[in-house]
């Protein structure tokens, strides 16, 4: 796998309208390979939805640098409009709130904005919409108004809008944050089919647990800085660090790490209920049997 | 409420809802240039025709089109009185007290109402009844486009309409969520004097224009995310192009704005002054 | 301190048009005095309908709520009052907040009620700190607050009308991990100290195994099941067949009974899960570990 996209030392600080700075990212260094799935985690206020604005150009860093697809995009100097524009066609964006992104009252227009915008073909267009829909399972609502659809449905929408656009990389800034279950699930789904089937590159930016599990590698992000950074496994194995910055740990592994007082062992990665139970079951004999053993 | 953003469009595929928008556009604005020549009882009557002619192919009940009349009653009602009441003639019908109706005062009075009927019916036949909003922008947009010349800013006048029109049903919503919660703490929009009834909106107006500017700023940022530079370089997925019905139409309502002049000129059965 | 009470609730939407919607189909429930309930349902279930019932902003089609026996449509007129009585916080309370200061937006309530400035002070003082809202806040403009205390904020708007029973909807929709817990807890909490009766409308199951004492399961308009916790959750089947998840770690206990570990199955928090299986270590049969809560 190649580089994607990387950070050096990048930083940026907001100005409050009294003049104060705040510092929202500190120096990080990340590099982003092209083809993975990138879970970026962290509490609010971490800087995490910052730092993924900073990938596409939306904020220009204070300091450091951002390369992407190997080229040397942004400088604190900032950049030229055609550089920006380079990006962006090739990260996406897919925000938080479903209604907020959704530019026209006809679906299968909204998804042809994107593409409308880089200069598309119009019969380029068309079959790129088509496309988008059919991805992300939203073909039969095509001609409906975004308003009707549940938030889950508009989220798809929204993906779809960004898909038509063919980028390289997609970031999910808090995109799940604000569905219910089901939207969640059928979100996700789509996120994971879009990371093996297209390929794409994905940054999720979340603080639902059970959502980073699903990546191949987890960044967590604490006051602006990179604290954690490997595969899930790695990631929550460190319970006690998660806790410390006010995450938690998928259930499966938060039961498995209470229990290693007890003579339990923990190994990484049993996230989902079938395995953790299967583990936890071998163990109980086990334990029994050396407990019978010295009895 | 929620499907305001259809306004009042009713689904169909007759040869009207297949018109290119600019060709409805045009199209309209020929209707009304015949309605306003036709000041007599036969241009009237030839207009009255056409329309009920293109209510019959556009296959939209009579009786959908005659509740959109509703919101005009007013004007209609008042109209009426004033021609009935003000226009004096030489045929005296009725004479009560200081009211004196003429037999010309009933005539114009019916030739004005029925025009302005005509006249409301067939704009929204053309426009609202077999275009969506979306349809309409677009084609305005593209009818506009010379203006651009002269530095008009007709394409950001378009998106704002696409936009205004994507969230008039998600700030109506929003509305009503709003009401509701202030309502649970004892927000009380329906009774006391008209002030006070306006002091108690405050709640509900603050909290939506802070919602609205949030939301235009998401927005902004989404936008600018999918590329969007204004017009710079755009392409769009559906072109609007000229069919043969639309040639045929624009040519009939061109004969029919000539046909209207001659008939007023050559055969005014009755002609308002 | 107050029961509330749902008695042949129907609600239906568009009533006579081609899009009506029936959102409640007979439904019959009671909301007991003094304890936290869960509404649980997906979207569409017809939970934030049943919530609309509650303080009278809907009234039903058909059948009547109950507050402590009577009807709160009783007298229309006054339906303002059952408002202040049944306080309702909405989903995304926050984006209601609209005064000049903390203060004043949390007063709305009570100034709306005709309480004297006195009282109204001492009532604002006492939510803030329910809710766990700094006292020197209470001046900042609202809009200065981060999300979280904006929620808070919100909730003490409610709180300070005193009211007998306490509906909130997502209160900890969109917060982080630690927001929710807080959040969270800061309700019960209040519910322990003041008595008052509270339903918390949620879809997340792991949030409302840990926090509610009663659990009413909402779908297709229609209350399909309702009971104590340990029983709801037990019944793992039912609430996968209305499309309503379990707690992960319910599930962890489902798979371990099914490998012949005898642990009980009412488990859905981590904790009652180790006890179930250190109790097994010990030889009991894991029911041992259940009830200590």
């Amino acid at each position: 796998m190649s580089e994607f996209i990387r950070t050096e030392n990048i930083s940026f600080a907001y100005e409050d309208t009294s003049g104060g700075i705040h510092p929202a990212i500190k120096n990080v260094s990340i590099s982003i390979e092209r083809g993975s799935f990138v879970a970026v985690l962290g509490h609010n206020g971490s800087g995490k939805s910052t730092l993924a604005k900073l990938f596409n150009m939306i904020l220009t860093p204070t300091d450091g640098k951002l390369y992407v697809d190997g080229e040397l995009v942004s400088t604190p100097e900032g950049a030229d409009d055609d550089t920006i524009f380079g990006v962006r066609r090739k990260i996406g964006m897919v925000h938080q709130n479903p209604d907020n992104q959704i530019v026209s009252s006809v679906v299968e227009e909204d998804v042809a904005f994107g593409p409308e915008n880089l200069g598309v073909e119009p019969s380029e267009i068309r079959a790129r919409v088509d496309d988008a829909l059919k991805t992300v399972g939203m073909s039969e609502y095509a001609q409906h108004s975004p308003s009707r659809l549940s938030g889950g449905q508009k989220q798809r929408v929204a993906i779809a809008g960004i898909i038509a656009m063919r980028p390289d990389c997609i970031i999910f800034d808090e995109s799940t944050a604000m569905l219910d279950p089901s939207g969640r699930h059928d979100v996700m789904e789509t996120v994971k089919k879009l990371n093996r089937e297209s390929e794409i590159t994905i940054i999720h930016i979340t603080h639902d647990m059970s959502e980073a599990v699903m990546a191949d590698r987890v960044i967590v992000l604490n006051e602006g800085e990179v604290f954690l950074d490997g595969t899930p496994s790695e990631v929550f194995s460190e319970v006690e660090l998660l806790r410390s910055v006010r995450l938690d740990v998928p259930q499966t592994t938060s039961l498995l790490h209470s229990l290693l007082p007890y003579g339990f062992t923990s190994p990484a990665g049993l996230f989902d209920a079938e395995s953790c139970a299967g583990h936890l079951a071998n163990e109980i004999n086990r334990i029994k049997g050396l407990r019978e053993g010295t009895a | 409420m929620k499907d305001i953003t259809l306004g009042q469009y009713f689904p169909g595929d007759s040869v009207i809802h297949k018109l290119d928008p600019r060709a409805k556009l045009l199209c309209v604005v020929l209707y009304i240039v015949m309605i306003f020549v036709a000041s007599s009882v036969s241009g009237v009557l030839l207009a009255l025709g056409v329309t009920l002619f293109l209510i019959i192919i556009s296959g939209i009940p009579l009786k959908i089109i005659l509740r959109g009349m509703k919101p005009i009653l007013f004007i209609v009602i008042f109209t009426t009185l004033l021609n009935l009441f003000l226009t004096s003639g030489e045929t005296l019908l009725l004479e009560l007290g200081f009211i004196h109706i003429y037999l010309e005062g009933v005539c114009s009075s019916v030739l004005i109402v029925v025009r302005i009927m005509l006249l409301v019916a067939g704009s929204g036949l053309f426009m609202t009844y077999t275009t969506t909003p979306i349809a309409l922008s677009d084609g305005l947009e593209s009818l506009l486009a010379p203006l651009k010349k002269i530095k008009l800013p007709v394409h950001e006048f378009s998106m704002m309409l696409t936009i205004a029109l994507r969230f008039i049903p998600t700030i109506m919503e929003e509305t009503e969520k709003i009401m509701n919660a202030q309502k649970a703490r004892g927000a009380d929009f329906s009774t006391g004097s008209l002030v006070s009834r306006a002091k108690a909106l405050i709640p509900v107006l603050i909290p939506l224009f802070v919602s609205a500017f949030r939301r235009a700023d998401e927005l902004a940022v989404a936008m600018e995310c999918r590329c969007y530079r204004g017009d710079n370089g755009r392409t769009r997925m559906k072109v609007l192009k000229y069919g043969t019905s639309d040639i045929i139409f624009l040519i009939g309502g061109v004969l029919l704005v000539v046909g209207m002049i001659l008939l007023n000129t050559f055969l005014p059965i009755y002609s308002l002054r | 301190m107050s029961e509330i009470k749902l008695e042949n609730i129907c609600y239906v939407y568009g009533a006579g048009t081609p899009y009506e919607i029936h959102a409640l189909k007979d439904v019959n429930m009671t909301f007991e005095n003094g304890k936290i309930t869960g509404l649980i349902g997906h979207t569409g279930s017809g939970k934030s309908t049943l919530v609309e019932l509650l303080n009278g902003i809907l009234k039903p089609t058909s059948g009547r709520v109950l507050l402590d026996g009577r009807d709160i449509w009783e007298e229309p007129k006054k339906i303002r009052d059952i408002r202040f009585r049944v306080g309702v916080v909405m989903q995304y309370p926050e984006y209601q907040l609209f005064e000049e200061t903390v203060r004043a937006d949390i007063s709305f309530g009570p100034k709306n009620m005709g309480l004297s400035s006195d009282e109204i002070a001492d009532r604002v003082m006492e939510s803030a700190e329910f809710v766990g809202l700094d006292e020197s806040l209470l001046d900042k403009s609202p809009f200065e607050l981060s999300g979280g205390q904006k929620r808070r904020a919100a909730i003490a708007g409610v709180i300070a009308m005193r009211p007998e029973v306490l509906v909130l909807d997502e209160p900890a929709a969109g917060l982080d991990p630690l927001g929710r817990e807080s959040i969270l807890s800061k309700i019960c909490e209040y519910n322990r100290r003041s008595g008052v009766t509270v339903i918390i409308v949620s879809h997340n199951m792991e949030d409302m195994a840990v926090f509610c004492d009663k659990i009413a399961v909402m779908s297709n308009g229609e209350n399909v099941m309702y009971g104590d916790r340990d029983e709801i959750f037990s019944r793992r089947d039912e609430l996968l067949a209305v499309d309503l998840g379990v707690p992960l770690i319910t599930d962890v206990a489902y798979e371990l009974s099914r490998l012949g570990v005898p642990v009980p199955d009412n488990i859905y928090t981590v904790e009652r899960a180790k006890e179930s299986i250190l109790a097994i270590l010990d030889g009991k049969d894991g029911m041992a570990g259940g009830g200590t809560e």
